[in-house]
C-alpha cells in the first residue's frame, strides 16, 4: 500500500476518483436521470459530496498515523481542495437553481434560515483555507500559523453537522445525519485524544 | 397531357380558401387564448377543456376511471399536465418513508380491497360505506387541479373524484358539526413507516365543515384516466387545491364531524409551522422559508426559473370569500 501511494501513477489516480462523483452527477443531469425534481437532487448529492470529502480529509492524518503510513499526507491537500469543490458547487446549486443567482434574494435568505447562514458560514470560513493551500503560501504564512489556520476545519465540521442536522429537523429525520456525526466525532476524537497525549508528555 | 377540373378532388376554385398552414396551427392556440379569458367567461369553461382534451393520455399502469366534465368553477386549470411519472414517484407518504422515492418503491404493500370509509360523529346517517358504494355515489368527473406542496413545489395533476359534498348531503351533518376530521389507514403491517417518530399516526386532516362543502374540495378516486397509484393516497384521497398538499390526506378510513377543531398531524408535530388551515399563500412564509415562488416539477429543463406563487393557489375567485375578515398571518 505504502508502495503504491509514492508512484507517479497515484495522484492522477486519486484526482480522477474524486472527480466520478461530479462526472456522474454531470452525466445523470445531462441524461434527465435525476427524478422529478433534478434542481433539488443537484443541491442535495453536491452537499452529500461535500460533507463525504469533509469525512475523508479529516480521516488522512489519523490512518496515516494508526496504520504508519506517512506517504498518505501527500494526498491531503488534494481531498481538501476536493471538499472545497464539492462545497462551492453545493453552494452554487443552491444559488442558481433555488435563488436564481438573486444576491439580495440570497441575503435574505442567509438571514431568514439559520441552516443556511451555518452553510454560508462553513464556505466562508473554508475559503481562506482553500486560498493558502500552495507552497507560496505556506512559507508565506510560516508553517506555525498555517497550521493554526487550517485548524479551522474542525469548526467546518460541527458547523458542518449542524446545517445537516437543521435541515433533516423539518422530517425529524436524523439517521443519516447521526451517521456522519458519529464519524466526524470519531474523527475529531482522536485529534483530541493525541492532543491530550502529547501534553501529558510534556 | 392532364387536364385537372374542380372533380378532380382537394382542388380549391380560389386560393383564398385555402386555410394557411400557420392559421391551422394557430387555431389551438387561439383556444386557449379564449380559454384565459380573452373570450370572456362563459366561453372559458368550454375552450378550457377544449384545448386541453387532448393533453391527458392514460398511461395503462391500472384500471380505468373515467371522469366527465364538471360544471364546477376553478375545476380545470390551463397549466400544462405535470409528467405521470413525476406525478407517481415523487410523494410525501410518509407511511411509506419520508424520501419522496419511497412510496412508489414501498407502496405496493397496500391492501386497497377490501376498503370500508366510516362516516361518524354529528350526523344523521352514520354508516360505514364499502369503496364500490362510494365510487358509485356520484358521478366521477375530471378535476385538473395545481397542487402546491408546502415545500415549495408545485405539480398539475388531472384527478378523478366528485365533490365531498355530495357524500355529506347524503350522510346529513347536524347543525352542532363544524369541522370535518378526515383520519387515514395506520397499519403496520403494510405500512413500514407507521410507528416511526416522524409523526403522530394515523394521519389526520380536518377542514371547516364550509371548506369542506365548497365544490372543489374532491372526494377522489383516480388520475389521469386511471385509479390512484398506492402511493397517490389509493382508494380514496382527498384533494383541496388552494391549501399545500399535506391538508389533502391519503388512504381515507373514517370521516367524522365534529363541533371542534380537529387536532391535525402536522400541527401536532410543529404548531408554529403548520397551521390548521394552510392555505397557499405568498404573503405568509413558513417559518424556516419562503413560500413566495415555487418549481413547477418537471418544466422547462433545469434551468427553469421558479414561478410566483398565486394567492389560494390561484384559486381566490372561489374560495376567498370563505375566509373573508380573517387574519391570516394569525390563522395560517
Amino acid at each position: 500500500m505504502s508502495k503504491w501511494l509514492l508512484q507517479p501513477a497515484a495522484k492522477p489516480t486519486v484526482f480522477a476518483l474524486c472527480l466520478l462523483p461530479f462526472i456522474g452527477l454531470f452525466y445523470q443531469a445531462l441524461a434527465d436521470q435525476l427524478g422529478a425534481n433534478p434542481q433539488e437532487a443537484l443541491i442535495r448529492a453536491t452537499g452529500d459530496w461535500a460533507l463525504r470529502f469533509l469525512c475523508i480529509v479529516l480521516a488522512v492524518t489519523p490512518l496515516r498515523v494508526l496504520s504508519k503510513t506517512p506517504s498518505l499526507a501527500r494526498f491531503r491537500r488534494m481531498l481538501g481542495l476536493f471538499m472545497y469543490f464539492y462545497v462551492l458547487i453545493h453552494f452554487l446549486s443552491y444559488s442558481g437553481f433555488d435563488m436564481g443567482f438573486d444576491l439580495a434574494e440570497i441575503v435574505a435568505d442567509i438571514i431568514k434560515r439559520p441552516f443556511i447562514l451555518v452553510g454560508a458560514l462553513s464556505l466562508l470560513l473554508l475559503t481562506p483555507l482553500a486560498a493558502t493551500s500552495f507552497n507560496a503560501a505556506i512559507k508565506a504564512l510560516g508553517a506555525k500559523r498555517w497550521k493554526q489556520l487550517h485548524k479551522m476545519i474542525y469548526a467546518v465540521a460541527g458547523l458542518a453537522v449542524l446545517h445537516f442536522f437543521w435541515m433533516r429537523a423539518g422530517k425529524n429525520n436524523f439517521a443519516e445525519v447521526a451517521v456522519y456525526a458519529g464519524i466526524l466525532a470519531l474523527l475529531l476524537g482522536w485529534r483530541l485524544r493525541q492532543f491530550i497525549h502529547s501534553r501529558a508528555k510534556s | 397531357m392532364l387536364i385537372k377540373t374542380d372533380r378532380d378532388g382537394f382542388i380549391h376554385p380560389v386560393s383564398s380558401e385555402i386555410t394557411s398552414e400557420k392559421v391551422y396551427h394557430d387555431r389551438r392556440a387561439l383556444i386557449k387564448l379564449m380559454a384565459g379569458g380573452a373570450a370572456g367567461a362563459a366561453l372559458a369553461g368550454w375552450a378550457g377543456r377544449e384545448a386541453m382534451a387532448q393533453a391527458i393520455t392514460a398511461p395503462g399502469k391500472h384500471a380505468a376511471l373515467a371522469g366527465g366534465k364538471s360544471n364546477v368553477a376553478g375545476a380545470v386549470t390551463m397549466d400544462k399536465l405535470t409528467d405521470y411519472k413525476d406525478a407517481s414517484t415523487y410523494n410525501n407518504f410518509y407511511e411509506f418513508g419520508t424520501d419522496k422515492a419511497d412510496p412508489a418503491r414501498n407502496a405496493g404493500t397496500l391492501q386497497t380491497r377490501p376498503w370500508t370509509v366510516s362516516i361518524e360523529g354529528l350526523v344523521k346517517q352514520p354508516k360505514t360505506y364499502g369503496i364500490e358504494e362510494l365510487l358509485r355515489l356520484s358521478a366521477q368527473e375530471e378535476r385538473i387541479y395545481r397542487m402546491r406542496c408546502v415545500e415549495g413545489w408545485s405539480m398539475v395533476i388531472p384527478w378523478v373524484g366528485y365533490s365531498l359534498a355530495e357524500l355529506i348531503k347524503k350522510v346529513e351533518p347536524l347543525g352542532s358539526a363544524k369541522y370535518v376530521e378526515f383520519v387515514t389507514l395506520a397499519d403496520p403491517k403494510t405500512m413500514p413507516f407507521v410507528g416511526s417518530r416522524v409523526l403522530e399516526w394515523p394521519y389526520v386532516e380536518g377542514l371547516r365543515m364550509d371548506e369542506a362543502m365548497n365544490p372543489l374540495t374532491l372526494l377522489t378516486f383516480g388520475m389521469y384516466g386511471e385509479v390512484l397509484p398506492n402511493q397517490n393516497g389509493a382508494p380514496v384521497r382527498l384533494v383541496v387545491p388552494w391549501k399545500y398538499g399535506f391538508k389533502s390526506g391519503k388512504s381515507i378510513v373514517k370521516i367524522r364531524f365534529t363541533d371542534k377543531e380537529p387536532r391535525t398531524a402536522w400541527n401536532k408535530a410543529a404548531a408554529q409551522e403548520y397551521g390548521f388551515y394552510s392555505n397557499v399563500n405568498p404573503n405568509v412564509s413558513h417559518p424556516r422559508w419562503s413560500q413566495v415562488t415555487e418549481r413547477r416539477i418537471g418544466e422547462d429543463g433545469l434551468f427553469a426559473k421558479k414561478r410566483k406563487t398565486l394567492m389560494f393557489n390561484g384559486y381566490e375567485a372561489q374560495v376567498a370569500q370563505l375566509y373573508a375578515g380573517m387574519d391570516l398571518q394569525k390563522l395560517f
